[in-house]
């Protein structure tokens, strides 16, 4: 197994402090805007964006929930590992709300997929925007591309986006690991 | 997240401690979905479950049925009063032609103790136990055992005590091994008649004395008197039955310290509970049907993973 730092703490940090300039181009000062980690990789990040926002560009409030996706998936009884399930933590309703969707990494679409219908179970939205670090260009299997991206990549089935952070690796590092 | 070891649920005799919490882990994810706006999750889309009923129940029928909706599988009903059973059917045959109409999970209750697991030997789907006779009712005692959790944070080193008709109650079998597996330490209260005998076996104490056993436990599980399985007299009328062992607010009162009072249901009033103890703070009779639902959805979340496609 071999792997290559595809970006690195500073690069992540830049990057970040684009994806929250980008957002308030679009969300202004965020009172009718929630931010949606995916569990359970997309928190980090989410919560990482938020406090940008709130800290550096002094945004009073950026509402952030925790949405699980582990029961709305279409790969039930279909993978080889149980699928495990993770905390959803939304203390707000979404009715009327715009939504931004954030993950680290994505590959398939099919979380996104599976979040779209989970989001449903807080209200109708008015509309729902996906942010994501790594976009794994040529991989899609749904209609589904971000509106704010970090990093496009070119990467084949075989190889593995790592996204680690401080919070749950001990340092904010992207890799492309080779199986 | 790991697996369940077993492919039923027929007991708690038959499952881990790592089960237990495997299911108590998934049933928190499920209780916060039950809490949600829209109560329902598309995992079980492609699931059959066929709820068969040889026995009257209201609170775990209907606990499954919202269970399997909330879980989104389709589901059929069937009660052994309106079925082909009256014409001299066998389990087997009536099980087996439900399954050939391609149903993958069975919910059954049944009159005659270990009738799921000669089930499970002999028929192709998941069998979860709802109460077999006398033998065991799993779901109720992980409910059970999931709401004490809830109420006092663990379930290991609490004292629990098993008040009524132990004899005649798969809830008191099952909680008992329920409990055990997880390092409870549990008494059983009744009049002698109604306690089995060896059942020290378990690993559980008797007590005759209910004043003693409850300012010894943490928890207090009451039991319905099962007059329906009664052939002959237990005790000698129902009246001294209340004053020896009937919880009421003045013997509660008169403990020093709070215990939490279950109660499996149905409850008869005035008889093993008091209303005014049945509707106090200290009981969590109505979490614990609530807790059923989110429960019975991990059970079936979790042995509905195991059926291969």
């Amino acid at each position: 197994m071999s792997q290559k730092i595809l970006l690195s703490a500073k690069e992540i940090e830049i990057i970040l402090h684009r994806l929250a300039c980008q957002l308030i181009e679009n969300h202004q000062n965020f009172e009718e805007t929630v931010l949606v980690g995916i569990q359970p990789r997309g928190i980090f990040l989410a919560e990482r964006i938020q406090q940008i926002l709130q800290n550096d560009y002094k945004i009073e409030e950026v509402k952030t929930g925790r949405l699980d996706i582990t029961f709305f998936r279409d790969d039930f009884r279909r993978s080889e590992k149980p699928l495990e399930a993770n905390k959803t933590k939304i203390d707000f309703l979404v009715e009327n709300k715009r939504v931004v969707f954030i993950d680290d990494v994505l590959y398939t679409g099919r979380s996104i997929r599976s979040a779209l219908t989970a989001i449903q179970s807080f209200g109708r939205p008015k509309e729902i925007e996906l942010l994501t670090l790594i976009d794994r260009r040529f991989s899609r299997h749904l209609p589904i591309q971000p509106d704010y991206n970090g990093r496009q990549v070119d990467a084949i089935n075989e190889e593995k986006v790592k996204v680690n952070w401080v919070e749950n690796a001990g340092e904010d590092c992207v890799y492309l690991v080779n199986k | 997240m790991g697996e369940l070891s077993v492919n039923h649920l027929l007991g708690i005799k038959y499952i881990t401690k790592e089960d237990v919490d495997l299911i108590f882990e998934t049933a928190d994810h499920f209780k916060e979905v039950i809490n949600r706006p829209i109560k329902k999750v598309p995992s079980l889309r492609d699931i059959t479950i066929a709820n068969l009923f040889f026995e009257n129940s209201t609170r775990t029928r209907l606990s499954f049925e919202l269970a399997e909706k909330r879980l989104s599988a389709d589901m059929v009903n069937f009660s052994a009063a309106s079925s082909s059973v009256k014409k001299g059917e066998t389990l087997i045959d009536t099980v087996n032609n439900i399954l050939s109409m391609k149903v993958d999970m069975v919910v059954m209750r049944h009159p005659n103790p270990g009738a799921g697991v000669f089930l499970s030997q002999h028929v192709n789907a998941s069998i979860v136990n709802a109460g077999d006779g006398a033998h065991e009712h799993p779901t109720q005692a992980l409910l059970d055992s999931y709401s004490i959790r809830e109420k006092l944070g663990e379930v290991t080193g609490k004292n629990v005590v098993i008040v009524g008709d132990i004899l005649h109650s798969r809830v008191a079998l099952s909680n008992i091994f329920a409990l055990k597996l997880q390092g409870a330490n549990v008494k059983v209260c009744g009049p002698k008649t109604l306690i089995p005998k060896h059942i020290e076996k378990l690993g559980v104490e008797v007590e005759t004395n209910l004043r003693k056993a409850l300012e010894w436990c943490d928890v207090a599980n009451m039991l319905r008197v099962q007059n329906e399985r009664m052939d002959i007299s237990y005790f000698p009328t129902t009246r001294e039955y209340v004053q020896q062992f009937g919880l009421n607010k003045n013997l509660l009162d008169s403990l020093d310290k709070e215990i939490t009072i279950m109660h499996p249901g149905p409850i008869n009033r005035g008889i093993e509970i008091t209303s005014d103890v049945a509707d106090s703070d200290h009981a969590i009779i109505l979490d614990q049907v609530q807790n059923g639902v989110a429960v019975r959805m991990a059970v079936i979340y979790l042995l509905a993973s195991k059926i291969k496609q």
